[in-house]
């Protein structure tokens, strides 16, 4: 189970240490926390190597669920086998939840007041902003799939027309297009 | 807002078959949670939709959080029980349990042409999803010059710089309170 983290040498020597890791990299993500997990785990700690955590993210991308998730599971399994992938997954849930739940309840009593609505409205735009800005910056992954650009972004165009101006509900669009997609890919995947 | 139990555990299953589609991240799944909480079922508004994503946004933490905040603003604790246990135990056993399995699988032609193949939806999820949350300030004249002006403020700062995001959702907090948004 506890299968060595290899090149970089180094591993987390308890499940406290484990734990305390990833609840101080999810404290400091403001926008997003893969930046930060990057920083620490490699630069600061170094758990793991450059090439190890652009694997770990790779195959976290591919699991459904969200990415840091997956990454903070992985991570605390090859560690500590099962209990350390929750370990990881607690500490980096347990205390942004608290903070972001007093938020929520403080927004509550004070949503009566221009100025917080405003803030948090320009703060849901920025928001938008770098959601999209996400999306087109990974959208040069593209080139480099099989299936050719042109076809990429249709299938992308595809799915935006279907979730964001008819929204269909999601597993239609994954099941219809998703499965067309894999077949192509699989088509042209040809050994 | 009262919930029965029947709503709840109707939030609980759809958001348990989303974590399963959720690839590429639980944000990608938004329009589909906008489509089922503020379309279909009326238990939050448009603009409580946004602003708790954008809670979400302005704390600290994975941005996954925001499905706490949207359970918790639709039935307090119990939602949130409902649509983060939801979220993560699918996930969550099938990462374990395929990462495990084929963790030197990952050339085979299957499992590339499963990731080629989503890559592109994966994408296409992505842009619905800022446009999703765009769209409510873009349809209100009050709000759709400066919302608009924030966006392209963020899109051009995270493509041309490397501004910390943590500065943009400051910059929109700021503008938001001066009443430009």
């Amino acid at each position: 189970m506890t299968a060595p983290l290899g090149g970089a040498g180094a591993a987390p020597a308890s499940l406290r240490e484990l734990f305390l890791a990833f609840n101080r990299l999810a404290l400091q993500g403001f926008g997003g926390v893969l930046p930060v997990a990057q920083r620490e785990l490699v630069e600061r700690h170094r758990w793991l190597t450059k090439d190890e955590f652009v694997e770990m993210l790779a195959i976290s991308q591919v699991m459904p669920g969200p990415n840091v998730v997956n990454l903070a599971l992985i991570f605390g399994d090859r560690a500590f086998g099962t209990r350390g992938a929750l370990v990881a997954l607690c500490g980096m849930l347990l205390a942004p939840l608290a903070v972001v739940l007093a938020l929520t309840v403080l927004y509550v009593q004070f949503d009566r007041y221009p100025a917080v609505t405003g803030a948090l409205r320009g703060m849901g735009a920025v928001a938008a902003g770098l959601i999209l800005s996400t999306g087109l910056k990974l959208l040069v992954t593209l080139r480099r799939n099989v299936m050719g650009l042109p076809l990429c972004l249709g299938l992308a165009g595809l799915t935006v027309l279907g979730t964001a101006w008819l929204r269909l509900p999601l597993v239609w669009v994954i099941a219809g297009l998703g499965s067309i997609a894999i077949a192509i890919a699989w088509n042209r995947l040809k050994p | 807002m009262n919930h029965d139990a029947g709503d709840l555990f109707g939030l609980f299953l759809h958001f348990l078959v989303l974590s399963l589609l959720a690839v590429g991240g639980a944000i990608t799944t938004v329009p589909d949670m906008h489509r089922y909480i503020v379309v279909e079922h009326h238990w939050l508004t448009d603009a409580q939709f946004t602003a708790s994503i954008a809670l979400a946004q302005a704390a600290p933490g994975p941005n996954l959080l925001f499905v706490a905040v949207l359970g918790w603003n639709i039935a307090g604790a119990l939602g949130m029980l409902a649509t983060m246990t939801g979220i993560l135990v699918p996930s969550t056993v099938l990462s374990l349990w395929v990462t495990r399995w084929g963790a030197q699988r990952r050339e085979t032609r299957g499992v590339r042409a499963f990731t080629s193949g989503l890559t592109p939806l994966t994408l296409g999820l992505l842009l619905s999803t800022g446009w999703v949350l765009a769209e409510p300030y873009l349809r209100n004249p009050a709000h759709r010059w400066g919302a608009l002006a924030l966006i392209a403020v963020s899109i051009v700062a995270m493509l041309r710089t490397r501004l910390s995001p943590m500065w943009l959702v400051a910059l929109g907090s700021a503008a938001g309170a001066l009443g430009w948004v």
